[in-house]
């Protein structure tokens, strides 16, 4: 019975196709150089260096860590190469004077960047390896006076705002991954709403990683002003590689007071092999501050990755703000996911809600790791976890680490947490009803995940539902 | 419609249909009776496909077709139903989605074009009426959280919207309050024609009383001991099963 449980296993990687452009990748290795390298490749400012200097030397001082439940083969940084960009791609060039392979391999991801053909409603920052492509319907933002742009861009037109906001909330000495991160990223989106304005639109950025052994460390900045509303989505696309690649991300996200940012991903990394070969390890710090009376709320849809370490955050300085986290973590195969959130209440009357539903299949470990804190003066704020995993299949695991710590006598917190299992029975009960067992899977397990997808934004939840159906197809007989 | 021929079933190392022989006409109905772990509910799921069991010997013919070389769901498709002893839950997946989702399968099957979500809905109003559901019942989640008499109408429920050629009721007396057991019993009866067959695997004369049977048959150890007509129930209900299996 057991062995037709992991018969049904694996559709193709749909997105391992390599882009065949001419690159600028720089050699091997990581010293002082390799920062002033990239910098200079850049063009930036002489405070953005000292910044990634002093960052580097942080770094060099600290060791990676290893508190998570995930198991992976030392990492050599010396081996690794920090900067890759297609050559074709000029700084600060606009979209239509981009080199027509990259346009297609965006088409390939269904992604359109052509200022006539994108998607009705979403502005698009496509990432390339190291660089910007290009970005969309910037005109069209601007009469709102948002700007959205990659950060290479936005260093040399809004210095005043990177100066103020870069760092401010995921310092370059905040772990080993931000600090690395800080010295050597080289592009990412940035976004700034003003004062008192709604986003009209979805932004959003495609991250994609082309070249071979090499990392991608992108950075992304949001800030609403006050009073302000931006949704913005992420997505993520590697080649198939039979070497792992890392990727470190770092996500800065501001609300100021009354303003709101909502930011969903779905990360679709090449996860590896079916033997655990290849695949991205993903380390990353993504966090958010939220003002008085704000809100940041955080929905992922993890499917991707051999190695997913990420614990999207949110620190509730002002009174009443309110901090979300809707997750659904997916292994399948050898992947490993420790993922989950933190929320550090700080200010009065704060609330946070955290769902995450971790989905295990094959030989899959996936853990939530989650830290609720409610500071001396949080007082009056609540907290709502419910933590639930299911597993198909005899041969995954999942784990659960909530650490709790409340520092007052009128904060309520509450845990919920659950383990099920796709049966036989769950799956024979569908089929008796004329569904087959890969409509009967993606079925229980959307479901499952309903509470999340619900807070994805309508393009996204399709996409997303689809993902998971696709990831699992297989996974149980 | 169903004929069954010298079937014997194992679960594991262990036999348990040892020989089971029936035939099944449309517009009968029959009810397989008999003492706990007789193999009545096993015969149940093996008509159904279920992958615990395996065949051993015998056959399986339904509407002149080999019913063991189809899959479970091939088999539902073909207007076999079985109503669970033990229905299942599925979180977060609404009724109204997932009868849809079986009923467009099904209607796919054999070549029938798909309800959407709208005419769907207009659908469903009539099959709630029949077991008595309000419409509320459509937008929970499918069996979490019923209680037990609501989930096997819930059954009830599925076979009127899939309107199966051959239903097969798993004890669904079981559990059941003597209001509930009315309308179920009478929601089985309104969708009873000349062209389908239904057989109720009970343990309790009970339900016999409101779905009333052409043919009653013993089962004991794995095998049919006794047939007869309505009669022989309410002879069971009197006398118990020990005679029977004596005299076998």
């Amino acid at each position: 019975m057991s062995s037709s449980i992991e018969s049904l296993v694996n559709k193709e990687y749909q997105y391992g196709f390599v882009t065949d452009v001419e690159s600028d990748t720089i050699a091997p290795g990581l010293t002082e150089d390799t920062v002033r390298l990239i910098s200079s490749k850049k063009d930036e400012p002489e405070w953005l260096l000292e910044w990634r200097l002093k960052a580097f030397r942080r770094w060099q001082a600290m060791t990676e860590p290893h508190w998570s439940n995930l198991k992976y083969e030392p990492i050599d940084y010396q081996a690794q190469r920090y900067y890759s960009a297609p050559k074709s791609i000029t700084p600060l060039q606009s979209l239509d004077q981009v080199d027509p392979e990259l346009l297609r391999a965006y088409d390939k991801l269904g992604i359109s960047l052509s200022e006539q053909k994108h998607l009705a409603g979403v502005a698009v920052d496509a990432i390339f390896d190291s660089v910007s492509v290009g970005t969309t319907m910037k005109a069209e933002l601007s009469k709102y006076g948002v700007v959205f742009c990659s950060f290479t861009e936005a260093v040399h037109n809004h210095p005043e705002l990177i100066k103020k906001y870069l760092g401010s909330v995921v310092p370059y000495s905040d772990n080993f991954f931000a600090a690395l991160n800080s010295a050597v990223f080289s592009d990412g989106s940035f976004c700034y709403v003003p004062k008192g304005v709604r986003c009209p639109i979805e932004l959003s950025t495609y991250f994609r990683i082309n070249a071979a052994n090499t990392g991608q460390f992108e950075r992304t900045l949001i800030v609403a002003d006050e009073g302000a509303y931006v949704s913005y989505l992420e997505g993520c696309t590697a080649p198939k590689r039979d070497t792992h690649q890392l990727h470190a991300a770092v996500v800065e996200l501001v609300a100021l007071d009354n303003a709101t940012v909502k930011y969903s991903t779905v990360q679709n990394w090449y996860a590896g092999d079916k033997d655990g070969v290849g695949g991205i390890y993903n380390f990353v710090t993504k966090r958010g501050k939220a003002h008085t009376n704000s809100k940041i709320s955080w929905t992922q849809v993890e499917t991707g990755s051999a190695i997913t370490w990420k614990y999207p955050s949110v620190i509730l300085q002002g009174d009443n703000s309110t901090g979300e986290f809707y997750s659904v973590a997916v292994v399948n195969n050898m992947q490993q996911a420790d993922t989950g959130t933190k929320m550090i209440h700080i200010g009065k009357n704060t609330k946070s809600t955290i769902i995450s539903k971790g989905i295990s299949a094959g030989k899959g470990q996936n853990s939530y790791r989650g830290r609720v804190k409610m500071l001396p003066k949080a007082s009056g704020s609540r907290n709502y976890t419910q933590c639930d995993s299911m597993l198909i299949g005899n041969q995954c695991g999942a784990h659960t680490f909530p650490y709790i710590e409340v520092a007052n006598n009128s904060s309520t917190t509450e845990h919920e947490a659950s383990t099920s299992k796709i049966g036989e029975d769950q799956i024979f009960y569908c089929k008796q009803r004329g569904l087959s067992a890969e409509h009967a899977i993606s079925l229980i397990v959307s479901g499952f995940c309903r509470e999340v997808f619900k807070e994805l934004p309508m393009e996204f939840a399709l996409e997303a539902q689809q993902l998971l159906g696709i990831t699992l197809e297989g996974s149980v007989g | 419609m169903l004929k069954i021929e010298n079937l014997h079933a194992t679960a594991g190392d262990k036999e348990i249909l040892k020989g089971i022989s029936l035939t099944v006409n449309s517009g009968e109905v029959h009810a397989i009776m008999g003492p706990n772990g007789s193999g009545k509910s096993t015969l149940a799921q093996i008509i159904a496909g279920h992958p615990g069991y395996v065949v051993t010997s015998g056959s399986v013919t339904y509407e002149g077709k080999d019913l063991l070389a189809m899959a479970a769901e091939e088999r539902a498709q073909a207007g076999v139903f079985l109503a669970f002893q033990y229905p299942i839950e599925i979180p977060g997946v609404t009724n109204a989605y997932f009868f849809r989702s079986a009923y467009n399968e099904v209607r796919k099957a054999n070549g029938m074009e798909e309800l959407d979500p709208i005419e769907f809905l207009d659908f469903m109003d009539k099959k709630l009426k029949l077991v008595e559901m309000d419409e509320a019942m459509l937008h929970r989640s499918v069996n979490a959280g019923f209680s037990g008499g609501e989930k096997k109408r819930n059954e009830i429920l599925q076979m009127a919207v899939l309107e199966p050629k051959l239903a097969i009721l798993d004890e669904t007396d079981s559990g059941l309050d003597i209001d509930a057991l009315r309308v179920v019993a009478g929601g089985v009866n309104a969708l009873r024609t000349r062209e389908n067959a239904t057989i109720v695997v009970t343990h309790y004369q009970r339900l016999l009383n409101y779905i009333v049977p052409d043919f009653v048959h013993v089962l004991a150890h794995g095998r049919i001991v006794k047939s007869g007509g309505k009669e022989l129930a309410v002879e069971l209900e009197a006398r118990g099963y020990d005679w029977v299996m004596e005299a076998a």
